[in-house]
């Protein structure tokens, strides 16, 4: 028989994901246009290696296949992690990464919602510890290598490692703005110097920063359709941007500023993408605050002290471990139990 | 009354709540009207959430409307009325609106169709005492219309020194529910009638009509109604947004103030009322007429939903007829779509909770997807009034862990069913949440239950021990008395002998008392075997009594314990000349006997067993 509520507010989780990919069309749409079409491809593989796994997986384990291959969620984790990764890394990093993230991050911890770790950052981060070399074969953006590269010759990179004749990968390749500010600063480049580079833009990295504010724009449509909490993105930003600040107002010949720590990297992608996971963050909404904003300061240490270009990913999983106890010590007063001065005058 | 007007909008929003579909406008088009005077009325005796109503009638009685055909049972219970004239024609359990599809006790009506009334006197409740007040509204069945039926009588009175805030809920936030809606709309006079009276019972410092703001035809009747008043009532036009309607939500909405769960809302002096309980206060205290009818809303898949003010006891059936069913409706809701529940048929009869029947189609009602697994998005916790983490909760459910579920408030879960309604997943969270208070429940009656058991089982033993230690001690002053006896006889040997046999008595007690406990202590369970420990006994009486004592008796007396100890000895001689065989098979027999005794306790134990874990499951 039926129970109460007979009600329910058409909202499946399916749409809920896929507005959630949606939000990344546009990101993606720049990262194309300024990196070529080697993200829509790392995007594809990802896509298919997840769903693949996905539904291997869940046969495994007895469910039932359709609902949860269709609900959408593997195709965010494969997209937030083929974003990630370098546009022009091997096919087979992406395809294991995917099958990982899938296979071990989630359904081996007993698959949606029961996952710790946030399955695409555990695919990433994987793959970094595992190939730091390849995970750093990052492409200059198109117009900005010495030699570009045409959709052809990214495929055949991609698929075998072979380029046209007359190419070197490293010729088109280039270190990330977030990599050259740190490994430049190290060799005790000037800041203003290191800015100089054809590789910046604004604010950020050349192309990259025109995708961050598209993540930007993403995160704001996520907002507006109340997918996320707003408390998530603020206090991470807001944290990563203060530390960044704090740093580069005491020494700006080292430190870069708040914007270029905004716009560079995975901080707009982590903000509104993944720091936001609901399953592996906290509910609370003292606990979503306390989380993002270790998580941002997580991320500046480890991408101005640490020994990786880019934090977010180790932060998050840092904290993904924390975000339990984070709960547990977070609870909120219910209803008609705040403070005991209320009820004890009340009494009176 | 400016400065009313701008008060009366002011209010203190709670946190969470939803606002699904309202579907009000299908039962607002017409007026209230008469339901029908069905052929027969099945009225349920448990009209409130005290104990059942003791009947007064017998089948074949005649019944006119309005009197008295069951009891209170005590004081959390409400007595039940005749809705209308004719025939008691049962009195039994019969199927009722309720979502276990328990049967209940009814008393089914056979209407004569003349509708013809008990005489009726005024009560005039201005001159009576508090006490009188409630026995009178009590023996009226006025109980909470809102769908709780809490006995009203049990709210009014108490409070010496007055009540603060009198808040009379009027907020009617379920989905498709309009009766309180189209009551205040046309009878807004009786209702301000009604709230001066319980106003002044309570001695009431201040009045607010909280109503949403989808109501305002409702809003301005009661506005019209109370300006003429001279006693201040503020109408609190409140937001819509479900559950506003919820007691403790709209006592926070009107007053800012957060009632506890565990705690009275008096003791922060508000007391809540449903405005159609207010009107059947008015109707008892002014008319003498008792709750035999209310406003129901016949809505969902039907030719004309509207209110109908329908007898108590008309089973569904004929409303679901006089409202014009669709041939596809395929279930009905009691209640309203968020917290009501599927009757388990529709020949139960209307209860006093019964505010809304919504006839279900598959169109109206699309079948609920899948369940998902939980993402822990938290929007359930956004919804929740009762600021609680559902998906926690739930979580708990889920894995059997009560008790964490308990210590996060699980009861604090007034079961509005908001989480249910927002969650992406589909989740059933609700479902969880009567789960688990209800497996709650259920263990701790368990364990009470067990407590009072081992609880009895003990004071049986001790009863008995003491019974026995009595008897002993009356054996024993006997025999002290004729030890004096014998003394007085200056025997030496019988003093002595006595002394022995005093002795011997008081080893035999020790004994036995020892032997019950350690038989209570190897199987509480098992009854301590009477003729087991009896046994010492006996022969500790039967050994001593020689015959010198028995002389110095009057004669009569002494010649009849000469004749008993003669039989006792003819049967010692007899058992003694018994061969070994014969007192094997004696002594199995008796076994067998004792066997069988206990065979049948446990089969009965077991019989009682049973049946409590079928009344347990069906509950
Ligand atoms: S709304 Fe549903 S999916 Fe979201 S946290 Fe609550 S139970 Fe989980
Ligand atoms: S049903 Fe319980 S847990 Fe769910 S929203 Fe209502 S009060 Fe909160």
């Amino acid at each position: 028989m039926n129970t109460s509520p007979f009600f329910i507010k058409p909202t499946p989780l399916q749409v809920v994901m896929f507005k959630v990919a949606a939000a990344l069309v546009p990101a993606i749409v720049v990262y194309a246009w300024s990196f070529g079409i080697g993200i829509l491809v790392q995007i594809a593989l990802a896509t298919a290696t997840a769903l693949a796994t996905e539904a291997f997986c869940l046969k495994l384990r007895g469910y039932p296949i359709k609902p949860f291959v269709t609900d959408g969620s593997a195709i965010v984790t494969a997209w937030l992690m083929a974003l990630s990764f370098p546009p022009l890394a091997p096919w087979w990093m992406i395809v294991v990464a995917a099958a990982l993230s899938i296979s071990l991050a989630k359904h081996m911890y007993g698959g949606l919602g029961q996952n710790t770790f946030n399955p695409a950052m555990v695919g990433f981060a994987i793959m970094i510890v595992s190939f730091p070399a390849q995970m750093s074969r990052w492409a200059a953006p198109l117009g900005v290598a010495p030699q570009s590269m045409d959709w052809s010759a990214q495929l055949s990179w991609i698929f075998s490692g072979q380029l046209p004749a007359g190419l070197t990968f490293d010729a088109v390749a280039s270190a990330t703005p977030l990599d050259t500010v740190k490994t430049q600063l190290m060799q005790h480049a000037s800041m203003s110097n290191i800015f100089h580079e054809p590789l910046f833009g604004m604010i950020g990295g050349v192309g990259t920063e025109w995708i961050t504010a598209a993540y930007l724009l993403g995160g704001l449509y996520l907002l507006w359709q109340k997918l996320i909490p707003w408390q998530i993105p603020v206090t991470f930003l807001a944290v990563l941007g203060g530390m960044a600040g704090i740093f580069h107002l005491v020494d700006p010949t080292h430190y870069t500023s708040p914007m270029f720590h905004w716009f560079s990297g995975a901080a707009m992608l982590g903000a509104f993408f993944i720091v936001t996971d609901p399953v592996t963050g906290p509910t609370t909404p003292l606990g979503r605050v306390i989380f993002a904003a270790l998580i941002g300061l997580l991320t500046y240490l480890i991408r101005v002290f640490g020994g990786y270009p880019d934090g977010v990913a180790f932060a998050v999983l840092i904290m993904n471990l924390a975000a339990p106890f984070i709960d547990q010590y977070t609870q909120p007063a219910v209803f008609g139990r705040k403070g005991k001065q209320k009820n004890a005058g009340a009494k009176s | 009354m400016n400065a009313r007007a701008e008060l009366a909008n002011n209010f203190f929003p709670f946190h969470g709540g939803v606002h699904p579909p309202e579907h009000k406008n299908e039962s607002t088009g017409t007026p209230i009207v008469a339901g029908p005077i069905p052929k027969q009325l099945v009225v349920p005796l448990h009209q409130s959430i005290g104990n059942i109503a003791k009947s007064l009638v017998a089948v074949g009685d005649l019944v006119l409307k309005g009197q008295m055909i069951a009891a209170a049972d005590g004081s959390v219970s409400a007595a039940v009325h005749a809705p209308t004239s004719g025939k008691v024609v049962a009195v039994g359990p019969q199927l009722v609106p309720h979502p276990s599809g328990l049967l209940e006790h009814c008393i089914t009506i056979e209407s004569d169709g003349e509708d013809r009334w008990i005489e009726r006197n005024r009560f005039d409740w201005r001159n009576a005492d508090g006490r009188a007040i409630r026995d009178y509204l009590r023996d009226m069945g006025v109980v909470g219309l809102g769908g709780a039926v809490f006995p009203s009588h049990l709210k009014i009175g108490g409070a010496k020194e007055g009540l603060d805030t009198l808040v009379i809920n009027a907020a009617e936030c379920e989905p498709f529910i309009t009766c309180d809606d189209m009551l205040m709309r046309e009878r807004a006079v009786q209702i301000v009638e009604g709230i001066k009276i319980v106003q002044q019972l309570l001695q009431a410092r201040q009045v607010l009509i909280g109503v949403e703001d989808n109501k305002p035809e409702a809003v301005d009747a009661m506005r019209a109604a109370i300006a003429v008043c001279e006693f201040p009532i503020q109408v609190v036009v409140v937001p819509t947004l479900y559950p506003s309607g919820g007691a403790k939500q709209l006592i926070k909405l009107l007053t800012n103030k957060e009632v506890p769960s565990g705690v009275r809302s008096t003791d922060l002096g508000v007391q809540c009322f449903n405005v159609a309980t207010i009107y059947t206060i008015y109707r008892a205290m002014e008319h003498a007429e008792p709750v035999i009818s209310r406003v129901v809303t016949l809505t969902g898949n039907v030719e004309r939903p509207g209110n109908v003010e329908a007898l108590i006891g008309t089973p569904i059936d004929d409303l679901l007829a006089f409202a014009g069913n669709k041939a596809d409706s395929d279930a009905y809701i009691y209640g309203g779509p968020m917290m009501g529940f599927e009757i388990p048929g529709t020949d139960v009869g209307l209860s006093k909770a019964g505010n809304c029947i919504i006839a279900k189609s598959g169109a109206l009602f699309p079948p609920k997807p899948v369940e998902m697994p939980c993402i822990r998005c938290g929007k359930c916790a956004d919804a929740c009034p009762a600021e609680l983490q559902p998906m926690d909760l739930y979580w708990f459910g889920k894995s059997k862990n009560f008790g964490k579920a308990q210590e996060r408030n699980l009861f604090d879960c007034i079961e509005c069913g908001a989480c249910a309604y927002v969650c992406p997943s589909n989740i059933q969270l609700v479902d969880y949440f009567r789960f688990s208070k209800s497996e709650i429940w259920s263990a701790e009656k368990l364990k009470k239950s067990a407590d009072q058991a081992r609880e009895r089982h003990e004071f049986r033993i001790f009863r008995e021990e003491r019974e026995k230690r009595e008897k002993a001690e009356r054996l024993a002053a006997k025999a002290a008395q004729k030890h004096d006896a014998a003394a007085a006889s200056s025997d030496p040997a019988d003093a002595e002998r006595a002394a022995k046999i005093k002795a011997a008595m008081e080893r035999a007690a020790a004994k036995k008392v020892e032997a019950a406990a350690a038989q209570a202590g190897a199987d509480p369970l098992t009854p301590v075997d009477p003729d087991a420990v009896s046994v010492p006994v006996s022969e500790a009486v039967a050994a001593p009594a020689p015959e010198p004592v028995v002389s110095q008796l009057d004669p009569e007396k002494a010649e009849r314990i000469r004749l008993a100890m003669e039989k006792r000895a003819a049967e010692k001689a007899a058992l003694d000349a018994l061969s070994p065989e014969e007192k094997a098979a004696r002594d199995a027999e008796k076994k067998a006997k004792i066997e069988a005794a206990m065979a049948a306790a446990a089969a009965r134990k077991a019989e009682k067993a049973a049946a409590q874990a079928q009344q347990d499951k069906s509950e």
